[in-house]
């Protein structure tokens, strides 16, 4: 099972960016919609919420949701791929 | 057959059934008791952390916060739920390949030093012990509520049937019943959630019915505001709280879940690393199918509230609406939740007309958590769903309880006597150490549920506050960074706690005033800042001093790459 160490080094450099790009987004939504921008957001309607307060108490959680499983999803590849997967 | 046949039948059945799972779930070895011989499913392992995470305060309060606070509430449904991105990404798949037992485990080896371990061995007690305290007591509170016996007489029932599948099964034990209970929950919350929602909008999902047209032309979230405004209440859908406050306080409560050991240990009981981040989805969706219908159920429960004791056009006693109800005239559940204390009236104005708003003319106090408790009432649903909702708020609690004292009758058996005290008692002789733990531990918890400290409110800003400004970094770093070493991760484990405990205890216990407050972070958001001076502090020290040590190294190497978690947990 041993693999070698670059081959390591670039399962870990692509693990860290697909880490990055999901914890971007969900920083963006909840840190961003639900918080720093609230106001902005709220003046626009979605489906009768404003749509900063619908991103505070729904929308967030939902898109953490989708990102769990997008993030096991590119990961069982990226294991695949580098044949570290059990 | 009348409600408290009903209810007795269904919390009755609800414990033969843990009881029984106990039985059929008995541990053998201490991999058992500890980490459920590491072959939960992930399904399964996603519905126990659901169970597991999801408290009294999640079933009971969190509804009627948000129903009383409204949007700045918005903290706590995220914080809440967007710990597990983090988990799921940052720590679970790894401590899973690292493979032992407990969150002390991992800090202590990795950081090879008994000091760090000691240090998060007394953070996890502390964190596990301020929670569970408020579970006995929840669990008490539903029994006297719905089966009318003594606060104390049912803490003590609780303590009996935790005592029975925590001691017996350990964390097997605990796994399974946890998956009952979920169901249990999760149906009694959802039940009610979906009556009233239909009632008050039409709509079958609690989701989206907040945002349904009313009857008015008005959707349910402008109505709110109106009548909020018109009784001098702030706008629902307008926050209190400053932005730079509701971020700290959003950080803080996301990284003290992602750092609270109960909710990391379950993510050892599955057989692979990619089972820990399935499971961690899973765990998400079951929490989000209760977290997204909170919104709704503390927006009708407020509508139904004010409607009812205010009035509409049809039924205020003057004849218009939001003036006043005549007490007589009010539903018999008002007269029901008054004599628990939870609703009280006092006609100010001597005219029999109740009146609820802010200002002065105010006659009405109510405990947040009728918002929950008393919502199939108040809707007038049968009793059989009454019934259910006692014994989905008794399966909340008993499940988050037994995670608990779990994880502190591990961190005492296998942290402190097989790891710093005496590394030479056998499996069996450890077996022993946990289960004697876990027997003072529920002794312990029963004694707070029976005599509550008057700050568990307070203190459970200390526990996520702790969680984020210790364990969480000090985790995400032994991971991350292959440079940390023990002297920068100590250094900065204890400036975090320092830090964060000093502003908690002044602000909560010294009567420090808002207007001390650093930028305006109150005391449940102060994690955050610990976090980042953990972070800091670590850093410095760490380059300070020397690098860890090869074979160190060479674990966090090997804990990044997936394969071998199995054999990982046999060695």
């Amino acid at each position: 099972m041993s693999m070698t160490k670059e081959n390591a080094q670039a399962y870990w450099g692509e693990n860290l960016r697909i880490i990055i790009t999901y914890m971007s987004i969900w920083f963006v939504v909840s840190f961003g919609c639900g918080v720093l921008f609230v106001d902005a957001l709220d003046q626009i309607q979605f489906f009768g919420f404003p749509l900063g307060f619908w991103f505070a108490q729904q929308g967030s959680i939902f898109v953490f949701v989708a990102l769990i499983w997008a993030y096991v999803s590119s990961m069982n590849k990226l294991d695949e791929k580098y044949d570290v997967h059990e | 057959m009348s409600l408290d046949a009903l209810t007795f039948l269904f919390v009755g059945g609800s414990f033969a059934l843990y009881i029984g799972i106990a039985i059929w779930a008995r541990a053998g070895s201490t991999k058992e008791f500890y980490v459920a011989g590491g072959g939960v499913p992930p399904v399964a392992n996603g519905m126990a952390t659901a169970a597991d995470w999801m408290s009294a305060a999640s079933f009971i309060s969190l509804a009627g916060i948000v129903s009383f606070i409204g949007r700045d509430a918005s903290a706590y449904l995220m914080g809440w739920t967007g710990g597990y991105v983090l988990l799921a990404m940052l720590l679970a798949p790894y401590l899973r390949k690292f493979g032992k037992f407990t969150v002390p485990d991992f800090i202590g080896d990795r950081y090879y030093s008994n000091t760090a371990r000691t240090i998060a061995v007394i953070c996890t007690i502390i964190i596990s012990f301020t929670y569970v305290a408020g579970q006995m007591r929840g669990v008490g509170i539903v029994f006297s509520r719905y089966l009318h016996v003594d606060i104390n007489t049912g803490v003590i029932i609780g303590m009996a049937i935790v005592f029975f599948y925590a001691v017996l099964g350990g964390m097997k034990g605990i796994t399974y019943t946890q998956v009952a209970q979920y169901c249990v929950l999760i149906l009694a919350f959802m039940v009610p959630a979906i009556f009233l929602s239909v009632q008050v909008t039409g709509h079958f999902l609690p989701q989206t019915a907040l945002g349904a047209t009313l009857d008015s032309g008005q959707s349910v979230l402008a109505t709110l505001d109106a009548l909020s405004v018109e009784l001098g209440f702030a706008q629902y859908t307008a926050g209190s709280k400053t932005t730079v406050d509701l971020f700290f306080m959003t950080a803080a409560l996301m990284c003290g879940t992602a750092g609270l050991p109960h909710v990391i240990v379950r993510f050892f009981t599955v057989p692979r690393v990619k089972d820990a981040r399935i499971s961690a989805g899973w765990a998400l969706i079951f929490i989000a199918i209760l977290y997204t219908s909170v919104p709704g159920v503390a927006g009708f429960g407020r509508v139904n509230l004010i409607q009812t004791v205010n009035g509409t056009a049809e039924t205020a006693a003057s004849g218009v609406a939001n003036t006043g109800v005549k007490y007589e005239d009010i539903p018999e559940w008002f007269a029901r939740w008054e004599n628990t204390g939870l609703i009280k009236w006092e006609d100010k104005n001597n005219d029999g007309v109740v009146f609820y708003s802010k200002t002065d003319e105010n006659e009405l106090t109510v405990n947040r958590d009728i918002m929950v408790l008393a919502n199939p009432e108040i809707a007038q649903l049968p009793a059989w769903v009454i019934a259910l909702v006692a014994a989905g708020a008794v399966a909340a609690a008993l499940s988050t309880a037994a995670g608990l004292l779990l994880v502190i009758s591990t961190s005492i058996s296998h942290d402190l006597m097989k790891k710093t005290i005496n590394p030479n008692i056998t499996d069996k002789q450890e077996l022993l150490y946990a289960r004697g733990a876990a027997i003072v531990a529920i002794l312990v918890a029963g004694y707070f549920g029976v005599n509550p400290p008057g700050f568990v409110a307070q203190v459970v800003a200390l526990a996520f506050g702790l969680a984020a400004s210790s364990v969480f970094p000090a985790i995400l770093m032994g991971i991350f960074s292959k440079r940390m070493n023990t002297q920068g991760a100590v250094a900065g484990m204890i400036v975090g706690i320092a830090s964060t405990m000093a502003y908690i205890v002044y602000f909560k216990f010294m009567g420090g005033t808002k207007d001390e407050m650093w930028f305006g972070i109150s005391p449940e958001g102060f994690g955050t800042v610990g976090m980042i001076l953990n972070f800091l502090v670590a850093k410095i020290v760490s380059s300070m001093t020397s690098e860890p040590p090869a074979e160190i190294q060479q674990i966090v190497e090997d804990i990044r790459i997936p394969r071998g978690a199995g054999a990982a947990q046999d060695h």
